[in-house]
């Protein structure tokens, strides 16, 4: 009775008496889940055009952060930072496109992302020589991102919210947009959305296959720069956020690999689903169940639902 | 000229069905067991048995363990590590909860209890499938980990949430624990590791492993063949999972002595695919050769700086190690897809033909 209780009574009572936190523990899900959505997106970008599953990004994240970070340590300016690490990332993107994808083309999938699971190590290997392994601060004020927080009192309380974490927000909403323009507007987009349909009928018109995988893992390169930028401002920028990156798997199952906005949703779900739990149930199971409860609610959900929130219905011919 | 195979006639069903139907393979493996049960431990060091050959066999177990599923069954997975921590807690348990137990049925049993968290995992395989089905796996990984650190009736609530080897002895010989020689330890575990082996090699070319390979192939075709996947796919979950675990079981009590839960995280999961894809997928060999090259490559990485007079931190060859790696799982998926144990297979075909390699068929 006791357990009853304390699952499916005590937790709301909870949350109806303090209406702040609660209004607090999902801000600050809703802000987990925004970065979340951030790396599903890179995800979801690369697997669309070329098949593959880049288990990578996690890496790319604290790399392209790394990279800004230790750049601007070196006596660069915040802004030429920038454009250098876009640079790397570009780099990147055309080498990785040169030297594995291109001579992977038609293989199975589980071939594609342990090929990326090599590529994480390098990245590993490469970012901690040249970078070093220890944490190191994100440079938040010499790029000209706010700090401070605001307070909004409401319901006899206060729910305080960083300025970064509202920045995140917008910059995660904008950088959406921007990518929903690229895809529908321009003629690149175009492309890529053809070859994500169907790579011989791409061809066929006359689209570079090689050109387009290199501008998608480029783009995937901005969006782990994005990403690393506004989780390194958050905490720091260091190689544990590898680990957390991989939450971002539990997204794409809920959110489905294909759909965009499926990343968005998933990654909003889990970051909110999670903290919540963590702060009401969580008393339940004893600390820490933010661990794995990205990753149980994904398995339960494929249980009822392979195919993901807004994935394509999977149809088996034989 | 040595590796051939003519004049040998197969003159009734057994031989046409004996596991290895090359007089000079039989030969082979005679020599490779008599080196492994008689050589190393009479001329080989202590440092040697302990710190190379013992964590060897034990990542070779566990990769047969994942082969299996991975390799034969194509399910790919990546939680291996919690797995294998499974049959090391459930030894642990085993063995403080009944002393009296003989430690080798004890690591034996602990497989068992891995196996059926398999199947518990292994159930979404039903549903789903490839990518979805690894990050599933993530699902296991990071769940059981957890368990290992939250629920203390698993490690008997110690302080130091580690758990500790007990000594054991049989026929008065301590086998475990501070005082057993790396001698008895690594007779032990290739004892297990050799029949373990055996058994996985028979189990798949029998009918069960032929139907986790038409799973593999096709599993709609498999399925119009007569083959059930609920029975094929948690079949090989479970005895995959017995492989992972009994590994996990030897890994604690005949190698480490001690472990916390990062013994069994997901680095080690990694580690265990990693040998599984540079050894081959889909061969008992190639899991040997994996985990001997993965697990030797570190060791070799560490000696070189010093041994070229280099002065070069360990963290930095460390990292290097991580790079060439990377490099070679890169590499084998592009070059040679089947690892090295294709390679060899490539190397028996040739020293067939030679000298007159435009000769054979």
């Amino acid at each position: 009775m006791e357990l009853l209780n304390s699952i499916f009574v005590a937790p709301f009572v909870d949350m109806a008496a303090y209406p702040d936190f609660l209004i607090q523990v999902i801000w600050e899900g809703f802000v987990a889940g925004v970065l979340y959505s951030l790396i599903a997106l890179g995800f979801v970008l690369i697997y669309k055009a070329s098949g593959v599953f880049n288990f990578a990004q996690g890496i790319m994240v604290v790399f392209s952060a790394l990279a800004l970070v230790s750049l601007h340590e070196a006596g660069v300016p915040a802004w030429l930072a920038v454009v250098l690490a876009i640079g790397i990332m570009g780099v990147l993107a055309v080498s990785i496109e040169r030297l594995v994808l291109r001579k992977l083309v038609n293989q199975h999938d589980a071939i594609l992302l342990m090929a990326t699971i090599g590529l994480t190590l390098i990245l590993k290997g490469v970012g901690e020589l040249i970078f070093g392994g220890e944490p190191k601060p994100m440079i938040t004020e010499q790029l000209g991102l706010p700090t401070g927080s605001t307070d909004w009192e409401v319901f006899d309380g206060i729910v305080i919210f960083q300025h970064i974490d509202i920045a995140a927000a917008v910059i995660a909403v904008l950088m959406v947009m921007a990518l929903g323009v690229f895809f529908s507007k321009t003629r690149i987009g175009r492309a890529l959305r053809a070859v994500a349909d169907d790579h011989q009928a791409a061809l066929s018109v006359g689209i570079s296959l090689h050109q387009i995988w290199a501008i998608v893992w480029f783009a995937s390169g901005i969006v782990a720069l994005v990403t690393g930028i506004m989780w390194g401002a958050r905490s720091e920028v260091s190689f544990a956020l590898e680990i957390i990156a991989l939450k971002a798997l539990a997204v794409l199952i809920l959110g489905g690999f294909t759909s965009i906005p499926g990343a968005i949703v998933g990654g909003l779900l889990i970051g909110i689903g999670e903290k919540l739990f963590e702060v009401y149930w969580g008393a339940l199971f004893g600390s820490g169940v933010e661990a794995w409860f990205a990753y149980v609610l994904a398995l339960i959900f494929l249980l009822f639902r392979p195919q993901g929130l807004f994935g394509e219905r999977i149809i088996e011919r034989v | 000229m040595l590796y051939r195979e003519a004049g040998q006639f197969k003159t009734s069903y057994a031989a046409d069905q004996a596991m290895l139907p090359i007089l000079q393979d039989r030969i082979g493996i005679l020599v490779i067991l008599l080196v492994a049960f008689v050589g190393i431990p009479v001329f080989a060091t202590d440092f040697f048995m302990g710190s190379i050959m013992i964590p060897f066999l034990v990542f070779a177990l566990a990769a047969v363990g994942l082969n299996i599923l991975t390799g034969y069954a194509g399910q790919l997975s990546l939680g291996t590590g919690a797995f294998m921590g499974v049959g090391a807690y459930s030894c642990y348990k085993i063995t403080t909860l009944f002393p009296d137990t003989n430690i080798i049925i004890a690591i034996l049993l602990s497989g068992v209890f891995s196996a059926i968290i398999g199947v518990i995992f292994g159930l979404p395989s039903l549903r789903i499938k490839g990518l979805y089905l690894a990050i599933t796996t993530l699902a296991a990984q990071f769940f059981l980990e957890w368990c290992f650190i939250r629920i203390g009736w698993l490690y008997n609530y110690n302080d130091s949430g580690a758990i500790e080897v007990p000594q054991r002895k049989i026929f008065d010989i301590a086998v475990t624990g501070a005082s057993a020689t790396p001698m008895v330890r690594y007779l032990v575990i290739v004892s297990i590791v050799a029949v373990l082996s055996l058994v996985a090699a028979n189990v798949l070319r029998g009918r069960i492993g032929r139907s986790w390979m038409m799973i593999r192939d096709m599993d709609i075709a498999a399925e119009l063949m007569g083959i059930r996947p609920l029975y094929a796919k948690l079949s090989a979950f479970a005895f995959s999972s017995y492989y992972c675990g009994v590994a996990g079981a030897l890994m604690v009590f005949m190698w480490l002595g001690s472990a916390e839960v990062e013994a069994f995280d997901i680095n080690h999961s990694f580690l265990v695919l990693f040998m599984v894809i540079i050894g081959g997928m889909g061969s008992i060999l190639g899991c040997f050769l994996g985990a001997a090259f993965i697990w030797v490559l570190p060791i070799v990485m560490r000696g070189l700086p010093s041994l070229m007079g280099l002065d070069i931190l360990a963290a930095t060859t460390e990292h290097i190690t991580n790079i060439v790696i990377g490099v070679l799982i890169i590499f084998f998926l592009i070059v040679e897809p089947h690892g090295l144990a294709r390679l060899w297979q490539i190397g028996k075909e040739k020293l067939r033909s030679w000298p007159f390699p435009y000769a054979s068929s």
